[in-house]
């Protein structure tokens, strides 16, 4: 070693030259993370400039999309965007709740590891598969069965009836619901689960003393008890089903347009960025995606720091008891 | 309400408990079946052997395998060490700095945020300037997606090795860069390798960020200022046409991935559940 060859001063010299160099290494690893945030912000603001000019607020409020005019608004995309996340939130907050209490109170105990194991494999899946999935196996499934019968039954009623009218595509707004709240189920269990483990033993002991039923202990104590955490986790899944992509361009449908039904095809942010992108000519049309993929992160980042700001609330609570 | 009621909706809702989590398996089940179904049909020799084949003919993905391979390994390259370097200020410098309180949160905000947007940038940033689409932008897009996945898990690694191992290191005169390479990291080595093998995993399904990074390449290709071909954008393009043998090979292709993704997190939860076995011997 030639560490060792040299004098003691000069090795401590080095030593300490070097202590320098590392720190500042990972120093400048770590700002990197804040750089990267604000350099997407930067670089979406400036890709999608011509459009925001071009259009200026209007851009969020026009349904019109239209390549050969190149006219854009956002609007339809903003709509399909929420509207299936709002149908996955729909189905996968119950399920999610169902699980996390199933592990966390009915399940055997030498089942909840392996539950938990395969709950989390959700997550794993890519989210080509679910694509791919959702469009070959789920569709047609729903096509010839499940929306016949929403028609049937639900088409007819007034008002809630206007969600389900229209011929049964297989593919839409609906289906991506779907998909989408599969994809963002294991997320919000897992962060249910954590929190209902932490509820102190000797609340919900105190509630059993009391003379409660299980579940009223999980209702009325471990749920307003876990509060902030769970409507964190929901806020995580929901960043998640509001930027997932590929799963949703596979079985959205990709019409750029604003239908009262559930079944009708229609389009995402993301989908409309993924399906686009590579073949839009011309400025506006390519800096129309970028601001839509602008907007997209400005509403993600909003809901994601949101909840994470709940999340972080908690994990204090928790060192705090 | 009496105990009888009140009795019976605690089973009904408990029971209901049970069904939403038949539900939740049921999915789970139904994915992996079609997947092996309909991927082991598609899968065979050629699909290694062979690169992407036009409509009709025959054909395998070798060209795909190897980039999504080579995209993936180098993109992990990248972001891993970075990863792992800021998460050594985290948890040893400035474990209590408000900058990284800051760090933090904003890492975690990056950790789930729409992997299309970090392709849109990288298209700003790499496409646009070099005036092509090519691997280097498919490479670069994914190793900024590994960089919060590792900051994460290494963070917390770092985190559990117990703080008189540092301190005996600096008792005998070490400076903290010499603590934290010679005595921390190989501690810690497995727990770091579990959340490289996480970051892995999370990024060789990615396809979003691909999509208008590295594009597609109906050719073999290894030449990184290239566009070239890779598992998920092939699967993307393959599965929705009208072509039988695309098709098939759409669903071959997305066994493969499905299970090395599977395999990784079997194997991460594996070592982490070692490192935390040693860890709580050695406290």
């Amino acid at each position: 070693m030639s560490a060792t060859t040299l004098p003691f001063h000069a090795q401590l010299k080095r030593e300490a030259g070097a202590e320098v160099v590392f720190r500042w290494l990972t120093i400048g690893s770590a700002a990197l993370v804040l750089i990267l945030l604000a350099g997407v912000m930067v670089a979406l603001c400036d890709g999608g400039w011509p459009a925001i000019k071009t259009f200026q607020f209007a851009f969020l409020t026009r349904e019109v999309w239209n390549p050969v005019t190149e006219q854009f608004g956002a609007l339809a995309a903003l709509y399909g965007t929420l509207i299936t996340s709002l149908v996955a939130m729909l189905i996968a907050v119950p399920l999610s709740f169902g699980i996390a209490v199933f592990l966390t109170e009915t399940c055997p105990l030498w089942l909840r590891g392996p539950i938990a194991t395969c709950v989390e494999l959700l997550a794993a899946v890519p989210s080509i598969v679910y694509g791919i999935w959702g469009l070959f196996v789920l569709a047609p499934i729903l096509q010839h069965t499940v929306q016949p019968f929403l028609i049937d039954t639900l088409g007819d009623l007034p008002l809630l009836g206007k969600l389900f009218r229209g011929p049964p595509f297989g593919i839409g707004l609906f289906t991506a619901g779907i998909v989408l709240a599969v994809m963002v189920l294991p997320f919000i269990t897992s962060v249910m689960r954590e929190v209902f483990l932490a509820t102190p033993r000797s609340l919900k002991e105190a509630a059993y003393g009391l003379g409660a039923t299980q579940w009223e202990v999980i209702w009325d104590v471990v749920l307003p008890n876990s509060r902030a955490g769970v409507i964190g986790g929901i806020m995580l899944g929901l960043g998640r089903a509001l930027g997932e992509t590929m799963a949703v361009t596979f079985v959205v449908g990709n019409a750029h347009r604003i239908s009262t039904s559930l079944l009708a095809p229609g389009t995402t942010i993301s989908a409309s960025i993924a399906n686009e992108f590579t073949e839009a000519v011309g400025t506006l049309y390519t800096s129309s995606l970028i601001a839509l993929g602008l907007l997209l992160f400005i509403i993600t980042f909003t809901i994601i720091a949101a909840a994470r700001l709940l999340l972080l609330q908690i994990e204090r609570r928790g060192a705090r008891i | 309400m009496s105990i009888r009621t009140r009795r019976i909706k605690a089973s009904i809702a408990l029971g209901a408990s049970g069904v939403a989590t038949a539900i939740g398996l049921a999915f789970l089940a139904a994915i992996l079946w079609t997947l092996v179904a309909r991927g082991f049909g598609g899968l065979s020799w050629t699909v290694f052997t062979q690169t992407t084949p036009a409509p009709g003919s025959s054909g395998g993905l070798l060209n795909a395998i190897y980039g999504s391979l080579m995209m993936t390994l180098l993109g992990v390259l990248i972001g891993g060490p970075i990863g792992i370097l800021a998460a050594t200020y985290l948890s040893e410098y400035g474990r209590t700095a408000r900058l990284s309180t800051v760090i933090r949160f904003i890492n975690d905000v990056l950790l789930s945020a729409p992997s299309i947007v970090i392709g849109l940038f990288v298209y700003t940033l790499v496409v646009v300037r070099m005036g092509h689409f090519s691997a280097i932008a498919g490479v670069v897009a994914l190793g900024i997606i590994v960089i919060p996945v590792t900051v994460r898990t290494a963070e917390d690694m770092l985190r559990l090795i117990p703080q008189n191992m540092r301190h005996a290191s600096a008792a005998l005169g070490a400076q903290p860069w010499r603590t934290i390479t010679s005595i921390i990291y190989p501690a810690a080595r497995s727990g770091l390798l579990t959340g490289v093998l996480l970051a892995l995993a999370r990024v060789s399904g990615e396809t979003a960020p691909l999509l208008f990074t590295a594009l597609n390449n109906q050719f073999w290709n290894a030449n990184l200022n290239q566009p070239i071909a890779n598992l998920p954008v092939v699967i993307f393009q393959f599965a929705t046409s009208p072509y039988p043998n695309w098709q098939s090979l759409a669903w071959a292709g997305a066994l493969l991935i499905t299970l090395f993704v599977l395999l990784l997190s079997v194997l991460a939860r594996l070592i982490s559940s070692r490192f935390g076995s040693r860890e709580s011997r050695i406290e």
